[in-house]
């Protein structure tokens, strides 16, 4: 429970408190005191990282995509087409591997909610992807240059009458739903409901209700996973909401990757003014999920501003001011921003720790980039996490990784607030590098 | 070489680009001399790249104004009976299981500028897709690309039926989780970091 003077806190005490919400076990219905305390000091351990202070040993968590299906032998398909299929795939998972100690996600998603609406920006296994498949982002344009003014003006608006039929084809009528306007005076309300009585407007609505539906049947299950887990398991669970840098968000699956790439120089203000547009609903996005969930992190994959994606100064003019106007929204409700730091990272470290932010109040996983340039620039203020190559997980040796493991804990783990990851969202490894990865964390790990 | 078309490509002003480009084809300047200085520009792009001094932005700009004026330039080229030299030939697609384009794309086309006949597969493209490639064209260099872990398999399954089908073959990988330890793993000849690498690479091939 969050203290009733919660609003009137300051920013630092408004993360403790939820902080202190999500480590309590107080009223959560564990299985037994043992593993009630199990989660708690998991969680303590983490929490602890967050706030940069030193744990009794270095936490070892992992995103692991499609790696339960391939260890547990279902296929990606059915983590998004078989539920009961899947939830006993993942409980069988944290079984053969007891030191997988947070929840570890994956790409368990609901297929049929996806049918439903005709997602377009998506490929997925047992969609249109064979079955051992993971699923992809189709590059494409899903917003035209012309329609930039419209997503400034309003972006709301142009998203859910224009880019939620584009990409979701099953609820096209949403194109006239009407003028929110419309509640503002007796007199406009019966135009506002012949609106959406419609026929497209009302298909569009009935097929949402029935996505939501499916995705109650989905939830249901992920409930239950999430239940085994944390109350059976002791597992707590350390992402409650996702968003995205406001650039990403635009350049990813709005422009397209070369579309936003040539805006930069044919229409620079517009992505600057678009990005200032979107970052109020991306803080939304991040706080509402994390608040709702009981889980004080959000997890934000960053994309397009690393090394090579463009040069500094665009960096500083493009990326990275909506993205700290971002980050400081979301800490200023409480939840931590952990970014997801996708490829290399390092010509970027030094304008990041010059902004200043709030020491102790986000987290950073990186990917690729230099650990002992990260520590530097960035554990004086931020959590640190990731680095352990994907391509070691599945090509590497267990001697390998081990060594890995010990050089990256000396680098990162003296004073704190580091904590053990994959630098990617793991889909691949052997499974004695696997292990070796876990069982080095934990020996290296100690303080 | 006309110093302002180059200029005006390596500056990223795509309008003075393109009239530069329309002003001199319609003074009679060959289609092939006015696509060498696109060339020319991009070389400097290219080595600006390297140095760290652009990137991708400015690589996808300049690669789309010279699209443009490789549109206006080709039909003259086609009238006038000119052909472009070319000093090898490259296959190139991203591999099965993976629909990511753009670094292959990218490659692809800087691959084209410097002077390789470039046959692009696309995407998900199995490996004896790209073995049926290099057969017909006989092309001795092929690029694979993967964005994701996926790839590693049908990377080492496609550099192993290239090899079957001929030892002499050079094959490259690259994208965004390629490293040497995967290029072990797969049996490839060489991974590169970027665009640059690998017509590096191409070139020491060709």
């Amino acid at each position: 429970m969050l203290p009733e003077n919660f609003a009137s806190l300051t920013q630092d005490e408004k993360i403790d408190a939820r902080l202190a919400d999500w480590v309590s076990t107080e009223g959560k219905p564990f299985a037994s005191p043992e593993i009630a305390e199990t989660y708690r000091v998991r969680a303590q351990r983490y929490a602890d990282v967050m706030r940069l202070r030193e744990p009794d040993r270095v936490p070892t968590s992992v995103v692991t995509g499609d790696l339960q299906q391939h260890f547990m032998g279902v296929t990606l398909a059915d983590y998004f087409y078989d539920y009961p299929k899947s939830v006993a795939a993942a409980i069988g998972f944290y079984e053969k591997y007891p030191l997988v100690e947070y929840f570890p996600f994956s790409n368990f998603q609901p297929g049929p909610v996806f049918d439903k609406l005709g997602y377009t920006l998506y490929r997925w296994p047992g969609g249109q992807l064979a079955a051992d498949q993971g699923y992809q982002y189709v590059e494409g344009e899903y917003m035209t240059a012309d329609e930039y003014d419209e997503l400034i003006r309003n972006p709301e608006g142009w998203l859910l009458r224009t880019y939620w039929p584009r990409v979701f084809p099953g609820v096209a009528g949403l194109a006239g739903f009407p003028s929110l306007l419309g509640a503002l005076e007796l007199p406009f309300v019966p135009f506002a409901m012949s609106a959406i009585g419609s026929p497209a407007v009302a298909s569009a609505l009935e097929t949402l209700l029935e996505a939501s539906r499916l995705t109650g049947e989905f939830n249901a299950h992920m409930g239950q996973l999430i239940g085994t887990a944390m109350f059976a398991k002791g597992m707590p669970v350390t992402l409650g909401g996702f968003s995205k840098a406001p650039f990403d968000f635009l350049g990813d699956t709005l422009r397209g990757t070369r579309s936003v790439m040539m805006d930069l120089f044919r229409r620079p203000a517009k992505v600057q003014a678009a990005c200032e547009a979107i970052t109020p609903l991306a803080v939304k996005m991040a706080v509402d999920a994390a608040v709702g969930s009981g889980v004080p992190f959000a997890f934000l994959p960053l994309h397009k501003g690393a090394d090579g994606f463009m040069s500094d100064a665009d960096f500083a003019k493009f990326y990275w001011p909506s993205l700290e106007a971002t980050l400081r929204g979301i800490v200023a409700e409480g939840v931590i921003p952990m970014m997801f730091v996708e490829g290399g990272y390092n010509s970027r470290l030094e304008r990041m720790a010059a902004a200043n932010l709030p020491k102790g109040t986000t987290a950073w996983l990186f990917d690729q980039s230099n650990m002992a340039n990260v520590k530097k620039f960035v554990g004086s203020w931020g959590a640190i996490g990731g680095n352990v190559p994907g391509s070691l997980f599945q090509t590497g040796t267990p001697d390998q990784m081990r060594a890995y493991v010990e050089q990256l804990m000396a680098t990162c783990k003296p004073g704190g607030g580091f904590w053990m990851s994959p630098g990617v969202v793991l889909d691949h490894s052997t499974e004695e590098n696997f292990v070796a990865w876990l069982e080095a964390g934990n020996e290296f790990g100690k303080y | 070489m006309h110093q302002e078309l180059i200029d005006a490509i390596t500056e990223m002003d795509e309008e003075a680009a393109l009239s530069i480009a329309g002003r001199l084809l319609d003074e009679g300047v060959s289609a092939i001399d006015v696509l060498d200085d696109c060339k020319a520009a991009m070389e400097v792009v290219g080595k600006r790249f390297e140095a760290g001094e652009c990137f991708i932005p400015e690589l996808i700009f300049a690669g789309d104004i010279l699209s443009q004026i490789a549109k206006l330039a080709r039909p003259r080229m086609a009238a006038a009976g000119e052909t472009q030299h070319k000093i090898g030939k490259v296959v190139i697609g991203t591999v099965q299981g993976d629909i990511h384009d753009i670094a292959k794309d990218i490659v692809a086309f800087m691959l084209d500028i410097n002077g390789f006949e470039v046959t692009d597969l696309g995407v998900d493209v199995a490996p004896e897709a790209f073995v049926a490639a290099a057969q017909a064209s006989g092309a001795k260099i092929v690029g694979l690309s993967g964005f994701l872990t996926l790839a590693y398999e049908p990377m080492k399954d496609t550099v192993a039926q290239l090899r079957a089908l001929d030892s002499g073959i050079h094959v490259m990988i690259g994208g965004g989780q390629m490293d040497d330890q995967v290029r072990d793993y797969t049996g490839a000849d060489a991974f590169g970091k970027d665009a640059m690498a690998a017509i590096a690479l191409a070139k020491g091939w060709a």
